[in-house]
C-alpha cells in the first residue's frame, strides 16, 4: 500500500530529527543521583526558566547568564556544581510542575529562576512549603518575595522600577500626562502599570494626570480598540510594561495608525526579539533596564562582560547578566554555609551584603529584595544605547 | 460608542476588511474540503502555519529575495497539504466518520508539535519587505500599505477560483464529485486526484493567508494556526459550508465582527475569542446550513 | 463458577488497596504524584469514553468541563485568608469569600456543577451531530476558558487561583476511579448503556426501537460531566495552582489520546492505557530534557515528548482502529479459560 510508505517517512522524519538524541542514553533520576554521588561528589542546583514560549527569549538569555558563571566558576566547597535545567514552559502551571520536579524528583539543593514574575510567583508556593532555597534573576514584581522567606532576588523590584520610569517622563521628557496599557494577566505588567501611576500622579502633583489604563492580554495581536482610544485622548507618553512580543505589536500598530506619542517600558524591552518584531516601530522606545555595558559598576561587570562576547560572540544583556549574579549569589551563599544543606543555604543567603555581581553590589534586605541601581535604555537604529543611570533610593 | 470620531471608525473598518480578507482565504479551504470529503480538516489552521514559517525560513535562512521565497513557500504548502491528504485520511476514506475526525485531529497535533520541535519554541520575528511596510495617510486616517494589499489578492485569487472551478474541466469534477462522489466515480473522475486536488488548492490558499497574515503580524510561532484556523472553520460555517461565496461572507462577517464588537464595546475586548464560538453555536443552532448553503442531504 | 468469581473479585479489590497501600509507604512524593494522575485520568478517560466510545456522541468539551470541576472545588476548599491573596486585583464575590468545605462535598459539588453546566450545554447541542457536534462542544469549551479569564471576581481571571490546599492523594483518586469503574460497569450492563449503544450503532434504528435518542444523549453527556468535575476538582486539589491556560484544547487531546489507545467503548481498555499513558508521559520527559552524562552534554529537544504521543495516535488510528481492547472486556470467563473470545464485543446489532 502507497500510503504506508508516506506514513513510513513521516516517522523516519520525526525520527532523524530525534535520532541521536533522544533515545541515545536513558537514565533514571536514580541513576542519575547515584552517579553524581559517587566518583567526585556534586551539588545539584535546579534552574527553571522559559525556554519555549512566549517569555523564551527572556529565559534563553537568562540561562546563558547562568551557565556561563557555571563555567567560570565550576567548583564550590571542593564539590562541583551540576545545574539541572528544566522548561517552563512560559506556563504557570509547568512553573509549579517543573520546581516540583527539581525538589523532588531531582533532588536539588537550591533553585535559580524564573524569568517571568507571573511564573516565578506561581512557583513560590512550591518553593515555600519545600523549604527550598531560590534565587530570582529578573521576576521584578514585589509578590515574588513578599511573605516568602525562601526566595530572594538579585534585581530591583517593580515599586523603584516604576518610580524611575515615571520621574524620567515627568522630569526629562516633560509628560503631563500619561497613557497607561496593561497586560491583564501579568503581574509583572500590573505591578509595574500601578507602581508607575501613583508615581506618575504624585510627581505631577496631579490626580487626573492619568487619562486612561486599557488592558489586553497576553497573546493578543490586534490592538486596534487601544489604539482607537488613545488615538482619540492625546497623552504626552504611553506606558505599556508587558512581554517583549505583545509590546511590539502594540508599538508597531499605533505607529501603523499615526499614533507618534513616545511609549515607555519596563526591563522586558530588553530582549532581541522587542526590536526585530518591533522593526522601524519601535525607535526611540525608552525602558528601564538593570544594566548597561555603559554603566559599569563592578570588576565583575568586566570579567562578565569579556567571557559572555567570547563564549557567544555577541553582546551582552541585562538577563544574562542577572543571571550570571544569582549563580554567583548562590553560590557565595553555599560557600559561607560551608555545607550544602538547603536550610543553611537559606540562612546564608538571608545575610548575603555587598557581594560584588556584575550588575552591581548586591545586598538582600529583609523581603528578599536587592537594593539596586537602574539604568535608562533608548532603541536607536535597531541597538540599544545608554541613557542614564538612576541610584537605588 | 458616540465619541467615535470618523477618522477612528475608518481606521477600525479597514482594519476589519483586511482582517475579514484574510478570514476569507483560509476558510475557502476549509469549505471545500468538506464539501467533498463532509470533513473538519482540522490541519488546516497548521497547514497555514507551515505556509507562514517556510517564507520566513526562505528569507532567512535561505536568502531568497522575499518575492521568491513567498512562491516557494506556497508551492511547499500546496504539496504538504496534499501528503497530509495522503497520509492521514485517504486510508480512512471507507471507515467510520469518528474515525477520520480523530485522524485530522491527530494529525492536527502531530504537524504542532512536529513543529515546536522543528522551528523551536521561541517565537520568531516574521520579516516584512518595505513595500507591505508604508504608512499612507489619507485624511487623518493611517493606513499601512498591506492593508489594501491584502483585501486586492484576496480578490483575485478568489475570482481565479471561481473561474477554475465553473469553467475547466477540472472544476466541473470538483464539482461532481462534491454533489455526488460515487456517481463521479462512475462518470469516471478519478475521485482521489480530485480530492487530492482540491486539498491542494485549499493549501495553496491557506499559505497566501499566512504568509499575509505573518506580514500583519509578524510573530511566528508553532501554534499560530489553532485560533485563526478554528475561527475560519466558524467563518464557514456561518456562510454555509461547502460554498465558496459563503466562506468569503463569513470571513468578513467575522473579521469586521470582531473588530468593531471590541472598538464600539470596549467593556467586551477580553470576551473577543469567544465571539467567533457564540456565533457559530448560534448559527449552528438555528440555521445549521449557513447564510447561503443549501440543505446538505445527509450521506447514509 | 459464581462463587469463584465473587472470591476471585474480592481477592483483586483487597490486592489493589494493599498495592496501594505499599505505594504510599515506599514511594516518593514525585511517584505518588505520578500515581494519583494516573487515578484522576482513569476517571477523566471513562468520562470521555461514555460520551465519545459508548454514546457515539462526538464531544470535544472535555477541558472546560474539566476547568469548571477544578474551579467550582478550589474555590471551595480555598481557605478566606487564601482568597484574599489570591484575589488582589479584584476582590472575590461576597458569598464566596467565607466559605471553606472540606474535600468530600467540594468534590460532589464540583460534579454536579459540572453536570449542570453540561446539560444547559448538552441540551441544545446535542441536536447537532458528528463534526458539528464536535466544533460545538469544543466551542464550548473555549467559551467556558474565555469566561473564566474574565470573570474576575469570581475565578481571580487569567491569573488563576494558587495555593488550593492539596487534599488530593491516592485514596481519593483511586478511591472515585474505582467508583467510577463499578458505576461504569453497571451502567453498561444495565438498560441505559443498551440504549447507549444502540444509539451509537444506529440512531434511526434505536429510535424506532423506542428509545428516546434525546433523553439518552443528555443523559449520558450530562454524566460524563459529572465524572469530568470531578476529575477535574482532584487535579486541580493535586496540582494546587490553576488558571484557565490549563484547560486548552490540548488537555481535551491527551485524554481522547488515552479513549483511542485503549479501544473507543471498552472500560478495560480505558483503565489500562489511562495508566500506561500518564506513566509514559512522565517517563518520556527525558525525550525533552538535556540529559548530562558529565563529559558530554546531549540537549534535549523540548516537545518531543509530544510528537511522539501524537504519531503514536496516528499509528493506531491509521493501522490499529480498535485500539488495545477493541469494545471488549476484562472478565474473569476468559482470564479463566485463557480464551480470547474475539467475536464476541463485535456481535452487536449492525445493519
Amino acid at each position: 500500500m502507497r500510503y504506508k510508505g508516506i506514513i513510513l517517512s513521516f516517522i523516519l522524519a520525526g525520527m532523524i530529527s530525534t535520532g541521536c538524541t533522544g533515545s541515545m542514553e536513558m537514565k533514571t533520576s536514580k541513576e542519575r543521583e547515584e552517579e553524581s554521588t559517587k566518583g567526585n561528589p556534586r551539588i545539584r542546583i535546579g534552574v527553571f526558566q522559559p525556554l519555549t514560549g512566549a517569555a523564551a527569549a527572556g529565559g534563553r538569555m537568562t540561562l546563558e547568564g547562568i551557565q556561563l558563571a557555571n563555567h567560570l566558576f565550576p567548583e564550590v566547597l571542593g564539590k562541583r556544581v551540576e545545574l539541572v535545567v528544566i522548561d517552563n514552559q512560559s506556563d504557570r502551571t509547568e512553573a509549579v510542575n517543573a520546581v516540583r520536579r527539581l525538589i523532588q524528583e531531582e533532588k536539588v539543593k537550591a533553585i535559580i529562576g524564573s524569568y517571568g514574575s507571573s511564573l516565578s510567583i506561581a512557583a513560590g508556593e512550591i518553593i515555600k512549603k519545600e523549604k527550598m532555597p531560590a534565587v530570582g534573576c529578573s521576576p521584578t514584581n514585589p509578590m515574588v518575595t513578599l511573605n516568602n522567606d525562601y526566595y530572594f532576588r538579585v534585581c530591583f523590584a517593580d515599586p523603584f522600577q516604576g518610580t524611575v520610569m515615571a520621574n524620567y517622563a515627568v522630569r526629562d521628557l516633560g509628560a503631563q500626562k500619561a497613557i497607561i496599557v496593561q497586560d491583564e494577566v501579568q503581574e509583572y505588567s500590573l505591578g509595574l502599570s500601578r507602581y508607575f501611576m501613583e508615581a506618575f500622579q504624585e510627581s505631577t502633583g496631579n490626580e487626573d494626570s492619568i487619562l486612561g489604563v486599557y488592558n489586553y492580554h497576553s497573546g493578543q495581536q490586534d490592538f486596534s480598540n487601544i489604539l482607537g482610544e488613545i488615538k482619540k485622548n492625546s497623552g504626552d507618553v504611553v506606558f505599556a510594561p508587558g512581554n517583549y512580543i505583545e509590546s511590539a505589536l502594540l508599538i508597531k500598530q499605533a505607529r501603523e495608525m499615526g499614533i507618534q506619542i513616545p511609549f515607555l517600558g519596563g526591563d522586558t524591552w530588553e530582549a532581541p526579539d522587542f526590536r526585530e518584531i518591533g522593526g522601524e516601530a519601535v525607535e526611540g522606545v525608552i525602558f528601564s533596564s538593570h544594566f548597561s555595558e555603559e554603566a559599569q559598576v563592578t570588576r565583575r561587570t568586566q570579567l562578565f562582560l569579556e567571557e559572555y562576547e567570547k563564549k557567544h560572540q555577541r553582546e551582552a544583556n541585562a538577563f544574562g547578566a542577572l543571571g550570571f549574579d544569582a549563580y554567583l549569589v548562590l553560590l557565595d551563599a553555599i560557600k559561607r554555609a560551608g555545607t550544602d544543606d538547603s536550610e543553611k543555604i537559606r540562612g546564608a543567603l538571608a545575610e548575603t551584603e555587598n557581594f560584588e555581581g556584575a550588575t552591581g553590589k548586591i545586598t538582600l534586605d529583609k523581603n528578599g529584595d536587592a537594593q539596586k541601581s537602574a539604568v535608562i535604555m533608548k532603541v536607536e537604529n535597531k541597538k540599544l544605547s545608554y541613557v542614564t543611570f538612576v541610584e537605588a533610593e | 460608542m458616540a465619541s467615535m470620531t470618523f477618522q477612528v471608525f475608518m481606521q477600525h473598518l479597514t482594519n476589519g476588511i483586511s482582517l475579514g480578507s484574510l478570514y476569507a482565504l483560509i476558510a475557502i479551504g476549509y469549505t471545500m474540503v468538506y464539501g467533498i470529503l463532509r470533513l473538519i480538516n482540522f490541519a488546516h489552521g497548521d497547514i497555514f502555519m507551515i505556509g507562514t514559517y517556510v517564507a520566513f525560513y526562505g528569507v532567512t535562512l535561505l536568502a531568497l529575495p522575499w518575492w521568491l521565497s513567498f512562491i516557494v513557500a506556497i508551492i511547499f504548502t500546496c504539496f504538504f497539504g496534499m501528503t497530509v491528504e495522503r497520509a492521514a485520511y485517504r486510508p480512512l476514506r471507507n471507515s467510520p466518520k469518528i474515525s477520520v475526525l480523530i485522524s485530522a485531529i491527530g494529525v492536527s497535533f502531530f504537524i504542532e508539535n512536529l513543529a515546536i520541535v522543528v522551528f523551536g519554541g521561541r517565537p520568531k520575528a516574521f520579516p516584512i519587505p518595505p513595500m507591505f511596510n508604508k504608512i499612507i495617510n489619507i485624511g487623518g486616517v493611517s493606513i499601512v500599505s498591506l492593508t489594501f494589499y491584502i483585501p486586492v489578492i484576496t480578490l483575485l485569487l478568489l475570482m481565479g477560483l471561481v473561474y477554475f472551478i465553473h469553467h475547466t474541466k477540472t472544476g466541473m469534477a470538483m464539482r461532481a464529485v462534491s454533489k455526488d462522489y460515487e456517481a463521479a466515480r462512475l462518470m469516471a473522475i478519478d475521485v482521489d486526484k480530485i480530492i487530492s486536488l482540491t486539498f491542494g488548492i485549499g493549501s495553496l490558499l491557506a499559505a497566501v493567508g499566512g504568509i499575509m497574515w505573518g506580514l500583519k503580524f509578524p510573530q511566528l510561532v508553532p501554534l499560530m494556526g489553532v485560533m485563526p484556523g478554528l475561527k475560519c472553520f466558524i467563518a464557514a460555517v456561518i456562510g454555509g459550508i461547502g460554498d465558496i461565496k459563503g466562506a468569503v461572507l463569513g470571513g468578513f462577517i467575522l473579521g469586521l465582527g470582531e473588530i468593531m464588537l471590541v472598538a464600539l464595546l470596549p467593556a467586551l475586548t477580553g470576551y473577543r475569542d469567544a465571539f467567533a464560538f457564540i456565533l457559530l453555536i448560534l448559527i449552528l443552532l438555528v440555521k445549521p446550513t449557513g447564510l447561503m448553503g443549501q440543505k446538505l442531504t445527509e450521506k447514509v | 463458577m459464581k462463587n469463584t468469581k465473587r472470591i476471585l473479585n474480592i481477592i483483586s479489590i483487597i490486592a489493589l488497596i494493599g498495592l496501594l497501600f505499599i505505594f504510599e509507604q515506599t514511594f516518593d512524593s514525585y511517584k505518588m504524584r505520578i500515581v494519583n494522575l494516573c487515578g484522576i485520568y482513569v476517571i477523566l478517560g471513562l468520562s470521555l469514553n461514555l460520551i465519545n466510545g459508548f454514546t457515539g456522541l462526538f464531544s470535544l468539551g472535555h477541558a472546560g468541563f474539566m476547568a469548571v470541576g477544578a474551579y467550582t472545588a478550589g474555590l471551595l476548599t480555598l481557605s478566606p485568608a487564601m482568597k484574599q491573596m489570591n484575589f488582589f486585583m479584584k476582590p472575590i464575590v461576597p458569598f464566596l469569600a467565607e466559605v471553606e468545605w472540606s474535600f468530600l462535598p467540594a468534590l460532589i459539588m464540583a460534579g454536579l456543577v459540572t453536570a449542570l453546566i453540561g446539560f444547559l450545554i448538552g441540551a441544545p447541542a446535542l441536536k447537532l451531530r458528528d463534526d458539528y457536534l464536535a466544533i460545538a462542544t469544543l466551542g464550548f469549551g473555549e467559551i467556558i476558558r474565555v469566561v473564566f479569564t474574565n470573570t474576575q471576581s469570581l475565578t481571580n481571571g487569567a491569573l488563576g487561583l494558587k495555593g488550593l490546599p492539596t487534599h488530593t492523594n491516592i485514596w481519593w483518586t483511586w478511591g472515585i476511579a474505582f467508583i467510577t469503574i463499578l458505576f461504569m460497569v453497571f451502567l453498561i450492563k444495565g438498560s441505559y448503556g443498551k440504549a447507549f449503544k444502540a444509539i451509537r450503532e444506529d440512531e434511526i434504528a434505536a429510535e424506532a426501537m423506542g428509545i428516546s435518542l434525546f433523553k439518552h444523549k443528555v443523559m449520558a453527556f450530562t454524566m460524563g460531566a459529572f465524572l469530568a468535575g470531578v476529575g477535574g476538582a482532584l487535579l486541580g486539589n493535586l496540582l494546587g495552582t490553576i488558571d484557565p491556560n490549563m484547560f486548552r484544547f490540548t488537555l481535551t487531546f491527551n485524554i481522547l489520546l488515552i479513549v483511542v489507545l485503549g479501544g473507543i467503548g471498552s472500560i478495560t481498555g480505558t483503565v489500562i492505557s489511562a495508566v500506561v499513558v500518564t506513566v509514559a508521559m512522565e517517563y518520556l520527559r527525558v525525550l525533552d530534557e538535556a540529559i548530562n552524562l558529565g563529559f558530554i552534554r546531549i540537549e534535549g529537544i523540548p516537545g518531543m515528548r509530544m510528537v511522539v504521543f501524537s504519531l503514536l495516535l496516528m499509528i493506531v488510528i491509521l493501522f490499529y482502529q480498535n485500539g488495545l481492547m477493541g469494545s471488549n472486556e476484562f472478565t474473569w470467563d476468559w482470564f479463566l479459560e485463557k480464551k480470547f473470545l474475539k467475536k464476541s464485543g463485535k456481535k452487536e446489532v449492525k445493519q
